[in-house]
């Protein structure tokens, strides 16, 4: 005779548990099966969590989890071999209440999110693999597990499996085998620094944190970004680029990310620090047109299974909680009517749709395609505009009218006026 | 810093047996690119020049699953490691 739960949580990751969370609390029976030896143990991310979408599953979470540092400031930089174009706002709102983001080490904070669902009232089952769904008539019944005797039969079945779905695609909710081109993979290193050196090095005063972005070289031009998160007494230093264009240039994730320690710009905020874990993960980064079904008789998708990520945003968690949110209270109206068929777990679907989550994924729904298409973004024009900054700056008598001209030369003998304009113009109907 | 340097600072729970498993050796032997040979974050995969075979040091995956969607033969039977076993992350 198998167990049986109203709810079964597969991955207690933000977007599990923020589903059985909520669930929990309006007293549903919830369990949530988690592989790893505890939550967070396997779960990956750049780092940056953010205030608003994570109250909505718990209020004012701020005063107790485990957070590093409060993000005052966000920087983008453009680099190029031996230089960068640098851009950055930091405003002191960022640093009080109620705050905008915070960085978060993921084993760390996941395991206290756990703590939450659990303290609510949900059950967490560390160590254990859900193998497959067990199906009756067409519709989703329960899990297999991998323990002996494991069976676990629901009333619905939420899949919080993370980028590598594969009951998700075993289900036939999405194709089996994700297209390289909607799969990012990123590596990020922690790297341990006395606090006050974070401080000194990235201007910024106690307990507060930034975050910069890297783009063109810090890729090799390849689409995708860097990153340098701070922690309390560590940075995340990290690279992600699209699966099909390394595949196509031959590259090794680990490398590019050597690449972008030795850069410059980036060595030497990193001097003297100590290399503590390695972590490499899939970020699904197909948008709108990927996003798999998100419901079925008796199951629904969440986070990065549903490919829920804002790639030109570098959100994620934030789609993951709001989504884990949503498909809870969808499950809270089905059981209100004692039915999880798919008629009844449709409104999820519609609910996303109505929120920011795929409102955004739709508005940039073109932007991974397009910037594949376009790769002068990630390699022509960078070099362009360092040269040009280069050529401005530096004195040397040469007249500024003159300059303006020879750097007008320049860019327009690496690509004519009328292909820059139509780039700026699609780039506008891409990302405006 | 050396990958293999890195992977060492990792913890993990190595499970005896593999959980990822090449489906059919002939077809790596034909495969042109070897993609899985370089994609891999942690270099689970290396061509053996003298047995024509792909080696599977699956003790150090990061269980990221690129292999499984970059193998463009779909050739990688990837599973998860048994519960508890695999990479463990200190900080994620």
């Amino acid at each position: 005779m198998a167990e049986r739960f109203e709810v079964v949580v597969v991955g207690a990751g933000p977007a599990g548990l923020a589903a059985a969370l909520t669930l929990a609390r309006a007293g549903v029976e919830v369990i949530v099966f988690e592989r790893g030896e505890h939550p967070g143990s396997k779960n990956v991310m750049g780092g940056v969590l953010y205030r608003h979408p994570t109250e909505a599953v718990v209020p004012g979470f701020y005063h107790q989890a485990p957070l590093e540092r409060p993000v005052v400031e966000q920087r983008l930089w453009l680099l190029t071999g031996e230089a960068a174009l640098t851009l950055g706002y930091k405003d002191m709102v960022f640093a009080g209440e109620p705050f905008n983001a915070f960085t978060v080490l993921r084993a760390r904070f996941d395991r206290w999110l756990a703590d939450q669902a659990v303290a609510a009232g949900a059950l967490l089952i560390n160590e254990t693999v859900v193998e497959d769904l067990l199906w009756e008539n067409e519709r989703v019944v329960g899990v297999r597990t991998g323990r002996e005797g494991g069976d676990v039969r629901a009333e619905v079945v939420v899949l919080a499996e993370g980028a590598n779905s594969l009951l998700t695609q075993k289900a036939g909710l999405k194709p089996d085998g994700i297209n390289t081109n909607q799969l990012a993979v990123a590596v990020k290193e922690i790297i341990a620094l006395p606090r006050e050196k974070i401080e000194d090095r990235f201007n910024l005063e106690e307990g507060q944190g930034c975050t910069i972005e890297l783009l063109g070289e810090a890729t090799k031009g390849m689409l995708g970004t860097a990153f340098i998160y701070t922690n309390k007494d560590s940075l995340s230093v990290g690279v992600g680029v699209l699966l099909a264009s390394l595949v196509r240039r031959r590259l090794n994730p680990n490398d590019l990310l050597e690449h972008l320690k030795s850069h410059p710009m980036v060595r030497s905020l990193l001097a003297g620090g100590e290399s503590k874990e390695y972590q490499g993960h899939l970020i699904p980064e197909g948008g709108y047109q990927a996003v798999p079904k998100l419901y079925g008789n008796g199951v629904l998708v969440v986070g990065d299974a549903a490919m829920l990520v804002n790639g030109v945003h570098r959100e994620g968690s934030n789609l993951a909680l709001t989504s884990g949110l949503l498909a809870a209270r969808t499950i809270l109206a089905a059981r209100e009517k004692g039915d999880y068929s798919e008629a009844n777990l449709a409104p999820y679907r519609r609910a996303l749709e109505e929120s920011f989550v795929l409102k955004d994924l739709k508005k940039y729904q073109g932007a991974s395609f397009f910037f594949d298409q376009n790769p002068q973004f990630f390699t022509l024009y960078p070099g362009l505009l360092s040269r040009a900054a280069r050529e401005f700056l530096t004195v040397d008598n040469v007249p500024k009218r003159a300059k303006q001209k020879r750097i007008l030369r320049e860019i327009t003998a690496a690509r004519s006026r009328f292909q820059i304009a139509r780039d700026l113009y699609s780039l506008w109907r891409v990302m405006g | 810093m050396r990958l293999e340097d890195k992977l060492f600072l990792n913890r993990y729970q190595t499970d005896k047996h593999p959980h990822l498993r090449i489906k059919d050796r002939e077809v790596c032997r034909h495969c042109e690119g070897k993609p899985c040979t370089f994609i891999c974050p942690a270099r689970v995969y290396v061509w053996n020049e003298r047995e024509e075979r792909i080696e599977t040091a699956y003790e150090g995956c990061v269980e990221c699953g690129t292999c499984r969607y970059g193998c463009a033969h779909d050739n990688i039977d990837w599973r998860n490691p048994r519960g508890g076993f695999g990479i463990i992350y200190k900080y994620g």
